[in-house]
């Protein structure tokens, strides 16, 4: 089980977004806590993608407060959130499809020789070290990513953020691309990482995933946040009506 | 993963090339460039390939060449910039004003050895200045490139105008004219030296760069074929350096100099011209830029903001600061080029550097840049303007009426492109 007794590791409060008058994000409010995996569910457009991207540094927010640790967060940028120990894993797979596995694993944060330059030699060793890790199969490190598969490339952008030890980790998506089998690792990864400690924001559309992976879900509409609730009180059913109606599940309406 | 280890197969059976591991794309440019020097010097009844006329094919390639380097990073990226030539013409307005009437005024004479390097100091922190304000507008405003440097060609060709008066100035100082090309060369002993120096720099790299991979337990190519690499090395620096070595000085400008100096030119005595500084230079340049985009960060951020600008900028890049960063490296590359390109006239003219943003865009896409982005390579962009320039002062050898030779280097544009298509869908890279 999960402890929310302490101070949580994010805590996203009355957070609000608007894009030419209409409010993406209105007032909503969510928090994270360590080892556990919140779902973020809702409708495309319904706000959960332009929420987390406040947590990620890609938008900033029109009113409302972040706080990391406790302590409250100025992120205006995706640097600051690395500087939280924030990592995101986005649904459009934020790689460079021209450099290979190593370039992209280490993009911003090049390992660099003691004359400056950057270390191509150690940075394909570390490669290879956590692709064994993650994916022992991988075996494409000369090539660009683009020739890679959409597994394979969403292992090379889950390494990324482990390599860096995230403490929180927003994943947008991760398996949208993705075949059962491939999906299949990324579960086990999102377990293993659990267990390790991290907090993690998980988006998706398949409700199933999300009462299988997480711990808590909230679920948005129209940019409103509908309820946080705990997946194991709650039927699949209970999320959909929460999805299209926007309406709490009555035994937890209090 | 299934397609894993299909890839695995086709490795088994490689050819040479790829053994060797050289870029099938460059061969191609290198046969491409070999064809047209055969052709012309067919054409030509020999008179292409005979050292003067490569020294001076050399030379003339210089200054496009130093820009071409820079326009593959701008073009990487996904921008374009067409105001080099401009940039270029305003670069060298300023050095010329500075070294014929300002330096003078304030009590350096002409002729005063610190003239040439102040001159020049000044006309890169121009160019410095003028592409950091265009990648400033392109990056930090979003403005498109395309519409900044639009304007700056019309702008930057004018304001060199304007500050000259539409006057030719020179001549130009002796020791800035050293840079020119025949005007300044290091002479046969000096050229064989440094030649052999860069063979050996050439084989260092190559050996370090097969420890270091063995160091960390990658695969390595045959040992034979890290020779054949250095041997193919070799033979081309040296024998660049012996072509340019036989280009014997002419005996009236021997005279000339051993009168000078009050002596008598000895019976049968003969001098080789040798690499010229300039051409130094665009070695200096391009060693420098290839390092820059393969060996720093700066190099791969540029490289990975091009293959996908969103990527980047979520990898925490600060892309605005790059655009600023790109723009003004192109910047300080057209003042070099200004130095190159008036320094070989021995004057400063308003037309100077006029079409040149066309024959640097044409040789960085020629030499393989991809206008959509994330690939190029600064040898491709060198050894594009050095085909563009054997074109086009080949076809004036043989007598080619002027408005067929650009048709012509129009025609080879357009074509050049559709090979690179049409190459990289077969061959299924990016």
């Amino acid at each position: 089980m999960v402890d929310r007794t302490g101070t949580p590791l994010v805590d996203m409060r009355d957070i609000s977004i608007s894009f030419g008058g209409i409010k993406a994000v209105d007032h909503v409010s969510v928090d994270l806590f360590p080892g556990e995996v919140v779902g973020l569910l809702g409708h495309n457009g319904a706000g959960k993608s332009t929420l987390i991207k406040c947590l990620s540094g890609a938008y900033q927010a029109n009113a409302g407060e972040i706080y990391v640790n406790g302590q409250k967060a100025e992120i205006a940028n995706p640097r600051d959130a690395r500087d939280y120990n924030i990592e995101t894993i986005y649904q459009t797979l934020a790689l460079a499809d021209n450099l290979d596995a190593a370039s992209n694993l280490f993009l911003g944060r090049e390992l660099t020789t003691s004359m400056g330059f950057v270390n191509e030699a150690a940075m394909e060793a570390e490669t290879r070290k956590i692709m064994g890790r993650l994916n022992p199969n991988f075996q494409k490190f000369a090539a660009p990513v683009s020739a890679l598969s959409g597994g394979q490339r969403q292992s090379v952008a889950i390494a990324r953020a482990v390599y860096f030890q995230a403490k929180i980790l927003i994943m947008d998506e991760p398996t949208a691309a993705l075949g059962p089998q491939e999906t299949e690792m990324v579960a086990q990864l999102i377990e293993e990482l659990k267990r390790q400690g991290l907090g993690i924001f998980l988006i998706d559309h398949d409700v199933h995933q999300v009462k299988r992976l997480c711990d808590r879900a909230a679920v948005m509409k129209n940019g409103k946040l509908v309820g946080v609730v705990k997946v194991d009180e709650v039927t699949t059913d209970d999320l959909l009506a929460m999805i299209i109606a926007g309406k709490k599940p009555e035994h937890l309406a209090a | 993963m299934a397609d894993a280890s299909a890839s695995e197969a086709p490795t088994q059976r490689k050819n040479i090339f790829q053994t060797l591991e050289i870029d099938t794309r460059l061969l191609g440019m290198v046969g491409a460039f070999i064809v047209v020097c055969l052709v012309f010097n067919l054409l030509t009844d020999g008179r292409f390939l005979t050292p003067r006329n490569v020294f001076n094919l050399t030379i003339q390639t210089v200054s496009v060449a130093i820009m071409a380097t820079g326009m593959v990073f701008v073009i990487v990226t996904r921008h374009i910039d067409l105001s080099v030539g401009s940039l270029l013409a305003t670069c060298s307005a300023m050095m010329a004003i500075t070294q014929t009437n300002i330096l003078p005024s304030i009590g350096l004479d002409l002729g005063n050895p610190l003239i040439a390097p102040i001159a020049i100091i000044v006309g890169l922190a121009v160019g410095a200045l003028i592409g950091a304000f265009n990648g400033w507008l392109v990056g930090y405003l979003a403005i498109p490139a395309f519409i900044v440097t639009l304007g700056g060609l019309l702008v930057w060709r004018n304001v060199g105008w304007y500050m000259t008066k539409g006057q030719t100035i020179g001549p130009l100082d002796q020791n800035y004219q050293m840079l020119g090309g025949i005007g300044g060369t290091l002479g046969e002993t000096a050229s064989w030296i440094l030649g052999v120096l860069a063979v050996l720099a050439a084989c260092f790299a190559i050996w370090s760069a097969r420890k270091s991979r063995i160091s960390h337990d990658f695969p390595v190519k045959p040992v034979w074929a890290e020779f054949v690499l250095m041997g193919i090395s070799a033979v081309l620096i040296l024998g660049f350096i012996a072509t340019l070595n036989a280009y014997e000085v002419p005996t009236r400008v021997l005279e000339r100099q051993f009168e000078a100096r009050g002596e008598v030119l000895p019976e049968g005595y003969s001098e080789g011209y040798g690499l010229p500084f300039s051409v130094l230079l665009l070695v200096i340049v391009a060693v420098t830029m290839t390092i820059v985009a393969r060996k720093t960060r700066l190099g791969r951020y540029i490289f990975a903001t091009g293959g996908n600008p969103d990527a980047a900028e979520l990898s925490g890049i600060n892309t605005r600061f790059l655009t600023v960063k790109i723009f003004a490296i192109m910047g300080i590359l057209c003042g070099l080029a200004a130095v190159v390109a008036s320094a070989r006239l021995s004057f400063h003219s308003n037309d100077i550097g006029t079409l040149d943003e066309l024959r640097v865009i044409a040789a960085a896409v020629i030499g393989g840049t991809a206008l959509a982005g994330g690939v190029g390579t600064i040898y491709g962009a060198i050894l594009g303007a050095l085909i563009m320039q054997s074109l086009q002062s080949g076809m004036a050898m043989v007598g080619v009426d002027a408005p067929f030779q650009n048709i012509v280097v129009g025609a080879v544009l357009v074509i050049a492109v559709l090979v690179d298509i049409i190459y990289r869908k077969r061959t299924g890279a990016k």
